[in-house]
């Protein structure tokens, strides 16, 4: 057991250190959940994939630099260390590209992930519908067979930034006559400027159209953008939920940065008594998110799947990152009230931490029954 | 990197897990908690054999150590089964007594603190000195500064303390603690000075961190066997026709105690391997909580009989809530966090 990172490693990360400084923009981007800022972002990921830091995990053929999962880590501690962009290309990044090197064909590979990679084409996710949220596998968003491909109809809903996106990805019904709700779904990508297909932003609490609900009305999919088996998308789905809930979607990094952020406010205000208990628990919730992901990252090495242990992740990275925004505008008092404030536009992101990817209800839910062994009841 | 423990390392956890599963350590537990110290001592020794006490002193004096990892593992144990006696204060007294620059009283005191045969408790400023009437080796050292707080830490002035070895308490009947296990009685004054000087106050300040790695592990521990204990009896308790352990209000509850004990862990293990007193401050902090949490998860959820003396839960549901105090409560530990600097963890 040790803490200590290789010296190659540590160069690696003297290295995008050095790039981060370099090419870091002073000013922080227009928030992107709106159409400029989305712009300013999707320019960002192309820069970041010129020197191959924009999927440093990903093997060369594919934009990456073909770096392990520790060294991932070291990149994103000094990503968000140096005040870098949020990831417009995270749900792509970080939901999609995980199922297509693991499901998918080379064809997709060599086809998706290099704009993927480029920040040419950005992704968003098609899971939900009204009435499949929690029970994602009620939906009902049909796909029928045509010649070459398949006919998508059907409602999405709360599809991140649908608005300005290109394409998405998501499960639709291929064989409704089946027993059992997971059965007979089919992972897809389509295009979201296809005919058929009419996106309807979604303005969330504050206004900002962060996301959509898409109207699919007979949208043409040809067969290469079935990825798996048609029928096996429920399989397919969940192998790499743990990637949304666990390890890739909220890595340390960007918690750490933040936990060093409250602690340069709390000092800036004067050390405020009444906040000194939040601020010290801001560090300590970095530092356990930190350990507890260099664990979950050598398990990982070990050959271990994360499994149900990623819902131990999601609900304390998503309580813990509602609690660091909350702190830091508690200690901006009357200034924290601005919109347009350096934390405003994280308090409101971080609110939709414990709904998306998994209620923290249905992650209790796993983490009782399937860690802990408690039986099956009614939701 | 590898942040797991080593196939060894949990070997010796299962050792020690089955070592003191075959020694019924509840009973010991009531025994101690009546001053019955036959079957506490007997143990004491098995967990000596079992190397417990020696990873705690350095091969100069006869132990292994230190091993805060190997130590930590073993703390979670003691925790895991609820284990009485003066077991943080031991593998204190043992840093207190390493890290002083006068080797005189190692050289005297650790190689039985190591073997088993001594036991040792110590009082650092503290009110109470735990199992006084138990230990053999009693220590005292009075820092001239409060112990902790970073204010100190810019004093101009030298920090200094004596330490000394006071008389065995023999007489007096304990304080009762909240910890029934637990017997408390006044810190003594006076005793056979054995050092003097800066040296002691830097000495106890590595007592302080490794009383508080001790006690962040064996709280996971506590919290841990909690946790387990409280998740077999929800599976097998039925109302309603079900086990109330199918009703989404008791799994959320035990959810929330298994995230706390399982981001409570790294915290305890990183601690361990940087031996940094912000790290340790933050474990004990998080540690004690997470073990809170689960005993009072633990005792609603049992009802009425965990409410009870005689069932054996109340042996960890009371321990749960004395170590949160003890070595620095959550007020201590944030200042120490907050102290830590500015470096990047």
């Amino acid at each position: 057991m040790d803490l200590t990172h290789a010296p190659a490693d540590e160069e690696f990360r003297a290295e995008a250190r050095a790039w981060l400084r370099a090419h870091v923009p002073a000013v922080p981007l227009p928030s992107l959940e709106t159409a400029e800022g989305f712009a300013a972002h999707r320019v960002w990921e192309a820069e970041l994939a010129v020197d191959h830091w924009s999927v440093v995990s990903w093997p060369p053929e594919y934009g990456g630099r073909g770096e392990g999962l520790m060294r991932w880590l070291i990149f994103e501690e000094e990503y968000y260390a140096a005040g870098a962009p949020g990831r417009v290309s995270q749900n792509g990044i970080s939901l999609l590209a995980p199922t297509l090197f693991d499901h998918g064909t080379d064809e997709q590979r060599a086809r998706v992930l290099p704009p993927m990679a480029r920040g040419e084409v950005i992704w968003a996710q098609a899971w939900s519908e009204p009435e499949a949220g929690s029970d994602l596998a009620s939906l009902t968003s049909r796909a029928v067979r045509t010649d070459r491909g398949w006919l998508l109809s059907g409602l999405k809903t709360w599809s991140s930034r649908a608005a300005f996106a290109d394409r998405a990805f998501g499960l639709f019904r291929t064989d409704p006559g089946l027993p059992k709700p997971h059965q007979g779904l089919t992972y897809l990508m389509f295009d979201l400027r296809a005919p058929g297909v009419t996106v309807r932003p979604i303005g969330r609490l504050d206004g900002k159209p962060a996301f959509a609900e898409l109207f699919l009305d007979e949208v043409f999919v040809p067969d290469e953008d079935v990825i798996g088996a048609p029928g096996e998308g429920w399989r397919i789905a969940m192998s790499t939920a743990g990637n949304e809930r666990g390890l890739t979607l909220r890595s340390p990094g960007r918690f750490l940065a933040c936990a060093d952020r409250i602690r340069e406010l709390w000092r800036t205000q004067g050390s405020p008594e009444s906040a000194r208990a939040q601020v010290a628990d801001a560090l300590i919730g970095a530092r356990a998110y930190q350990l507890f992901t260099y664990a979950a990252a050598s398990r990982f090495l070990d050959g271990e799947t994360l499994g149900p242990r990623s819902s131990l992740n999601k609900v304390f990275w998503s309580e813990y990152d509602l609690a660091l925004h909350e702190t830091a505008l508690d200690l901006l008092g009357d200034e924290g009230e601005r919109a347009d404030g350096a934390w405003a536009e994280g308090y409101v992101f971080s609110l939709a931490g414990p709904i998306y990817a998994g209620t923290n209800e249905i992650q209790r839910d796993i983490i009782a029954e399937r860690l802990l062994g408690l039986p099956k009841g009614r939701r | 990197m590898r942040f797991l423990l080593d196939p060894e390392q949990r070997a010796f956890a299962d050792s020690l897990h089955a070592m003191l599963t075959a020694s019924d350590t509840p009973s010991v537990a009531r025994d101690w908690s009546r001053g019955e110290r036959a079957s506490g001592r007997a143990l004491w020794s098995r967990l000596a054999e079992a190397g417990v006490f020696g990873l705690a002193v350095p091969e100069a004096y006869g132990g292994v150590g230190p091993l805060p990892v190997e130590l930590a593992v073993a703390f979670v144990e003691l925790g895991r089964h609820a284990v009485p006696g003066p077991l943080v204060e031991t593998v204190a007294a043992a840093a207190l007594l390493t890290a002083l620059d006068d080797t005189g009283p190692a050289k005297r005191l650790l190689p039985e603190l190591a073997s088993g045969e001594t036991t040792a408790t110590l009082a650092l400023g503290s009110a109470h000195v735990l199992d006084a009437d138990a230990a053999d080796v009693l220590l005292t050292a009075a820092p001239s500064h409060g112990p902790t707080r970073a204010a100190d830490a810019d004093s101009e002035a030298p920090r200094t303390a004596a330490l000394r070895l006071a008389p065995p308490v023999r007489s007096h009947a304990p304080i009762p603690s909240l910890d029934p296990t637990r017997r408390l009685f006044p810190s003594p004054t006076g005793g056979e000075l054995l050092a003097a000087g800066p040296q002691v106050a830097a000495a106890v300040e590595q007592a302080l961190t490794r009383a508080r790695l001790a006690t962040a592990a064996q709280a996971l521990g506590v919290g841990l066997a909690l946790l387990d204990k409280t998740v077999a009896y929800v599976r097998q308790r039925t109302q309603f026709g079900v086990p109330v352990g199918s009703f989404q209000a008791v799994k959320h509850r035990l959810a929330d105690a298994a995230i706390a004990l399982e981001f409570a862990r790294p915290l305890v293990f990183g601690a361990a391997l940087t031996r940094d007193p912000a790290d340790v401050a933050a474990a004990k902090l998080t540690a004690c909580e997470a073990a809170y949490t689960t005993a009072r998860a633990a005792l609603q959820l049992h009802g009425a009989i965990g409410y009870t003396a005689e069932y054996e839960l109340s042996l960890w549901l009371t321990k749960a809530r004395v170590l949160r105090t003890v070595w620095g409560g959550p007020d201590a530990c944030r200042d120490l966090v907050l102290s830590g600097g500015d470096r990047r963890w």
